[in-house]
């Protein structure tokens, strides 16, 4: 008997397998077909402008495409410790010449002061002499040039333009931690007391952690009571986790920047019970005491739910089989239950901590000068100083982060069961 | 939660000291909601307890900010208010359909990386508004949809979605998938046993998950500054306004409003569940 006669057929005459794996494969196309839309709709509007957002904040052809001849003779420049050769200057002449006439000298004067403090000062000298025809081409532009300034005999000057040629720059990420390249090409970090964004970073994680121990140790015993009582019971204490939970998050900020100003109810309990004087109430708002306190209030339902979840299929007879084999009560919690609910603990506690990572309404409101996190410094740049790339940058890096304990998550809850109430 | 009689002291203390921190939470948790009630009845224009309403003075009360927050000629809540309706609605609608054939889509077990789409679809809902709201922005401006309600709709759309996604999926994960094929061997077509059979039973995934969705949109700030004009101005745009600027009693008569519109639909949200539970066959 061959093998051929074995094979199944369907009433086609097509083996079965062939016919199986066509199906499969019709399902499969089906099953795409139905994520297709959205899929499509979020690379579209969503996935490819963070990339766009990193193609911005790395983005520096600005200067590269301002100065094509000068990177062209640059690249037969040999010794950087003298200045560069006469086709240099002449590039260079000839681009900025082209920059005049388009007026974007400007723009090239500002870039290169970035690059080296008092470029601005030389290059308006040169834009002086190109408009008053001083400059003739006939002869050597590298000594008239060099008459020009001093600075124009500095090779460090030079060196400064050099740098720029790359079409990127990690640059907006080093100013993101503080640090520049120096003018050897090394990376050096500001001066101590310019390091603002360092403290920002270091603060954003702080408040971050903090504010996740808060909410766990608030947050287990009330999941805990919630999970244990009778449902008629535990369906009414709920409500106090849902409805802050589903109300608006500028209507609980409102409500805490009432509470906490200076004449605010808060206060006003503590002159009551004598801990402070009427005269020297302290500030509870506009520092990182709001931050902490109303942070901690939004983002409590967020530890209570998943640890709710998780504690709800804990059968209460393991806690009466731990006592009934001789444990303390103590020792039946930390040894059976607690173990238990570490799922729900990590869900929690990483749910807590992206959210907070990346707040940016309430510490706006209540946090003041002390209490702002790096989304606020986000915010700035995009709005205020309008250095998008700057934006783009520290937007990034506190996005890699946020992935990061994603992907930790992940791996260990899974996101798939993340629950919603 | 009664103790039983045989509980030794000690316990018995720390029994009680564990109630008083629940209390405590929850008092935490839910009281700060209720300062606003009284003091958006306030007579005066500061937003502290005057001493009439601490003696429940009946003239330190009154409707003025409520009144102002309709008539007032300055105010611009009318205007946000039905801009906040329009964006909401629309952005649920949208949501709740490229939300439901995705999730429809990812419970098939013939879908292939269900993982990694998984992961893409729900990240609006794990990258920082911050994040989600430069990017949406720079998108917005490339398309021309910067300062209009489209605009505005499809970014919250993006942060829908993912809410949509992760409720129906859920009530997939209990869905009996005979009653499909059963329909479709007694002759239904695809679309018609989706209308007849699946989205009957799904329907509490699908409206739960487009509540989220309302709610996002009802809700969000972060993305709608970058993106709004003056004449998209929304109500959570005007109370990031007056809470920066001007801190007016009026703020707090909306803010009321707003509460009464989260218990409506905490409501809803919880009569779904367990209904869907029950659907589900889950009983506790």
């Amino acid at each position: 008997m061959s093998s051929e006669t074995k094979q199944i057929l369907t009433t086609d005459g097509i083996p079965l397998e062939v016919s199986l794996k066509k199906a499969e494969k019709k399902n499969k196309i089906k099953a795409f077909l139905l994520v297709a839309p959205l899929l499509l709709f979020l690379v579209i509007t969503y996935i490819f402008p963070i990339g766009d957002m990193f193609m911005r904040s790395v983005d520096d052809r600005m200067v590269t495409n301002m100065l094509p001849k000068t990177f062209k003779a640059m690249e037969k420049w040999e010794n950087l410790e003298e200045l560069p050769p006469e086709e240099v200057y002449r590039g260079f002449y000839e681009d900025y010449k082209v920059l005049v006439e388009k007026q974007e000298h400007g723009k090239l004067g500002q870039r290169l002061n970035k690059e080296k403090n008092g470029f601005n000062t030389i290059t308006k000298r040169l834009f002086r002499q190109i408009k008053r025809n001083k400059i003739d081409e006939s002869i050597s532009i590298k000594e008239q040039i060099n008459k020009i300034h001093k600075r124009w005999r500095n090779v460090e000057f030079w060196l400064a333009i050099k740098r720029t040629a790359p079409p990127y720059t990690m640059a907006k990420y080093l100013k993101g931690m503080d640090m520049y390249v120096a003018s050897d090409g090394s990376i050096a970090q500001v001066e101590q007391d310019r390091r603002i964004h360092r403290i920002l970073w270091l603060r954003t994680l702080e408040i971050a952690f903090f504010v996740t121990l808060f909410s766990f140790f608030m947050g287990y015993p009330i999941a805990h009571l919630l999970a244990t009582l009778p449902m008629k019971y535990s369906n009414l204490l709920m409500i106090c986790v849902l409805l802050p939970f589903w109300t608006s998050l500028l209507v609980r900020t409102a409500s805490w920047m009432i509470l906490l100003q200076q004449q605010g109810v808060v206060n006003d309990f503590f002159v009551m019970i004598g801990l402070v004087g009427d005269d020297n109430r302290p500030e509870m708002m506009y520092n990182k005491v709001g931050t902490y306190v109303a942070m901690t209030q939004i983002l409590l339902p967020f530890m209570v739910l998943p640890l709710y979840s998780v504690m709800k299929t804990i059968s209460p007879s393991l806690m009466r089989a731990g006592k009934s084999l001789g444990g303390t009560p103590f020792v039946a919690f930390w040894k059976v239950y607690f173990p238990l609910t570490i799922p729900g603990i990590g869900a929690g506690c990483l749910l807590v901590f992206i959210l907070a990572i990346g707040y940016y309404i309430t510490p706006a409101l209540v946090g003041g000068a002390s209490g702002t996190l790096i989304s606020n410094q986000i915010a700035f740049h995009m709005k205020t100083t309008l250095d998008w790339s700057f934006a783009s940058a520290m937007g990034l890096m506190l996005l890699t982060g946020v992935l990061v304990i994603y992907w930790i998550y992940n791996k260990l809850v899974g996101v798939d069961n993340i629950k919603l109430g | 939660m009664a103790l039983p009689s045989y509980t030794e002291t000690r316990y018995r203390i720390w029994h009680y000291i564990y109630l008083t921190i629940c209390t405590f939470v929850f008092f935490f948790l839910i009281a700060p909601l209720f300062v606003i009630f009284p003091l958006s009845f306030n007579a005066e224009e500061f937003l502290v307890f005057s001493e009439g309403m601490k003696n429940l003075d009946p003239d330190a009360f009154s409707l003025r900010w409520y009144k102002d927050m309709i008539y007032g000629t300055k105010n611009p809540w009318g205007l946000a208010a039905k801009n906040s309706f329009i964006i909401a609605i629309f952005a649920t609608i949208g949501s709740i359909i490229l939300g439901t054939l995705a999730a429809l889509g990812l419970s098939s077990r013939h879908m292939p990386y269900k993982g990694l789409i998984m992961a893409t679809l729900i990240s609006p809902m794990i990258v920082p508004l911050i994040i989600s709201g430069v990017a949406i922005f720079f998108f917005m401006a490339k398309a021309g949809l910067a300062a209009t309600h489209t605009g505005i709709v499809l970014a919250h759309i993006i942060l829908g979605t993912p809410f949509v996604v992760i409720t129906v999926t859920a009530t997939l994960s209990g869905f009996d998938h005979s009653v499909t094929r059963a329909a479709a061997s007694l002759g239904s077509n695809p679309v018609n046993t989706f209308m007849k059979i699946t989205l009957p039973l799904i329907l509490p995934g699908v409206i739960s998950g487009g509540l989220f969705a309302f709610v996002t949109s009802f809700d969000e700030v972060v993305v709608v500054l970058f993106l709004a004009g003056l004449e998209n101005t929304t109500i959570p745009i005007q109370m990031w306004t007056g809470l920066r600027e001007q801190l007016s009693p009026t703020i707090l008569a909306v803010a009321t409003c707003l509460i009464l519109l989260s218990t409506l639909i905490l409501i809803s949200a919880e009569l779904l569940r367990r209904r869907s539970e029950r659907l589900r066959g889950i009983n506790r």
